[in-house]
């Protein structure tokens, strides 16, 4: 696999360039927008139901395309002939893991990327192991992904993409449908990879928590791109942008993570 | 999410006929059921000595009688058919408690469900002891077309699923006072089946999609088990060949 061609460390790990994009019933759901994100950085993707969050995240793997604008994760264009080479570079996990675990066993399961990628048997199995141990589930893998909590099945899900060593993670929704102490879970797992992640989630908290940095997107474009503490602080672009606070939240006075 | 339902008819254990691979089950079972159906007609004793054959692997097993009986309960069209028979058969006639039957007709009843008997049995000892996802690996390895294959394992994957998503459809309109209750409601019986049908649709299109963002480019690797070793084979082979033994003789005979 080319790993990392002519990338140096100003590269940035995604760029989207005023993207714009309309279904083929004719409804836009992008207006152009723009998002840069580099390597170490963690940010959260926030906006109400119908922003286009989802279709944008579908255009960073070529999922979607043939719009305007262009997106380039590490200084590869997404088009057509380096599909797969886009895809290995990014990592992006579905909001229902019932949708991404499709194979009879775990351990199936997360060698599918790998495989897809061309890998021999032998590179597979590592891969496999360290990716299931990376998200504290290496005893699972022989379980069929039913069997498993809904909290396990999510970190399955994140795993299966690990195991493509991706250059960029993204997350649809990564909390719903989790308890607390899988949420807990998951943010520690988050923290301790260091790749460069994009966070989409109505989650506010856990983009507090997670991300210095958030993009809020409406309509189809990017309204505000600022560190999380001040954008949650604006009380103002909140309410115009449908997104609330939890009840007797406050991002201003919540003590700093240590 | 409860785990016993998901694994379909499996009842775990660890006798040798559950250690077999999958693949030699298969092969053992679906040998064994040819055998049964080219018995010829009215082979009694043949049909004896099968079930004989059967009563001795569900011992192996240590599979209960109950649960073999329950999963003969899907022969029960195939007794109302047979049933008919002994009515609807012209020829030779005989009184049975006043009622004038066909001789042909009772003996053709008799065999039919004879051999449905056998071969449900079978099935029962095959699915009680091979977990579905074990089933599949073993088919791939009998090198069944490899699209029927991977259908079968997203059935495997996804029939919890699409339960799950009808019990709670269900659950949500029982909870709006809702019970079927004859021709009127059968509308919504049918939309209740149009909506499932329309979410595993989407759910399907939304499983390719995350497919074709791990990579998928139209083939599917799925890891068998391991090949069987020579007393394995001879395990499946003995009842697969008593089976045709029976058979052979049966049809000599008559």
């Amino acid at each position: 696999m080319t790993s990392e061609p002519d990338r140096d460390a100003t590269t940035p790990a995604l760029d989207v360039r005023e993207l714009a994009y309309a279904y083929p019933d004719g409804r836009q759901v992008l207006y152009g927008v723009d998002l840069t994100i580099h390597d170490g950085e963690r940010v959260a993707l926030l906006g109400p139901n119908g922003a286009g969050k989802t279709t944008l995240v579908l255009h960073l793997n070529g999922i979607l395309g043939g719009g305007h604008g262009s997106v380039t994760v590490g200084g590869l264009p997404v088009e057509r002939d380096q599909l797969l080479e886009i895809r290995r570079r990014v990592g992006i996990v579905f909001q229902d893991p019932d949708d991404q675990l499709f194979m009879p066993t775990v351990a199936e399961d997360v060698a599918f990327g790998p495989t897809n990628l061309g890998l021999d048997r032998e590179a597979v199995a590592e891969r496999v192991t360290e990716a299931l141990a990376a998200v504290g589930l290496a005893a699972e893998r022989d379980r069929p992904p039913h069997h498993l909590s809904f909290g396990q099945r999510r970190r399955v899900a994140v795993a299966t993409v690990l195991a493509m060593r991706p250059e960029i993670l993204v997350l649809d929704e990564p909390t719903s449908n989790l308890d607390p102490a899988s949420r807990r879970e998951l943010a520690e797992i988050l923290e301790r990879l260091s790749l460069p992640t994009l966070i989409v989630t109505h989650d506010l908290p856990y983009a507090w928590q997670l991300c210095p940095r958030s993009v809020l997107l409406d309509d189809g474009v990017v309204v505000a791109d600022r560190p999380t503490t001040e954008l949650l602080a604006d009380e103002e672009l909140l309410r115009a942008h449908r997104l609330e606070l939890p009840f007797g939240f406050d991002p201003r006075v919540q003590p700093v993570r240590p | 999410m409860s785990s016993s339902r998901s694994d379909g008819l499996y009842r775990p254990g660890s006798s040798a006929i559950h250690r077999l691979p999958a693949h030699v089950k298969v092969v053992g079972a679906v040998g064994f059921v040819v055998a049964v159906v080219s018995t010829p007609g009215q082979a009694w004793w043949a049909f004896a000595a099968y079930a004989g054959a059967l009563v001795l692997v569900t011992a192996m097993a240590g599979l209960a009688p109950r649960y073999v009986a329950r999963g003969l309960v899907i022969e029960l069209p195939f007794v109302v058919f047979a049933a008919l028979l002994p009515f609807l058969a012209r020829g030779d006639q005989v009184e049975i408690l006043g009622l004038s039957l066909s001789r042909g007709g009772l003996a053709d009843a008799g065999t039919l469900l004879a051999k449905a008997t056998l071969g449900i049995w079978t099935s029962m000892l095959l699915a009680g002891t091979t977990r579905p996802q074990e089933l599949v690996a073993g088919m791939q390895r009998l090198r069944l077309p490899r699209l029927m294959v991977e259908i079968l394992s997203f059935m495997v994957r996804y029939l919890d699923v699409v339960a799950d998503d009808l019990r709670r459809m269900r659950i949500a309109r029982d909870s709006r006072a809702f019970s079927a209750r004859g021709p009127k409601h059968w509308g919504v019986l049918a939309s209740t089946a149009g909506a499932l049908f329309v979410r595993s649709y989407e759910r399907g299109e939304r499983v390719h999609l995350a497919m074709l963002s791990r990579g998928y480019a139209g083939r599917l690797v799925l890891h068998g088990d391991r090949p069987g070793t020579r007393r394995e084979w001879a395990t499946a082979a003995a009842l697969l060949v008593f089976g045709i033994a029976v058979a052979v003789t049966a049809r000599v005979a008559t």
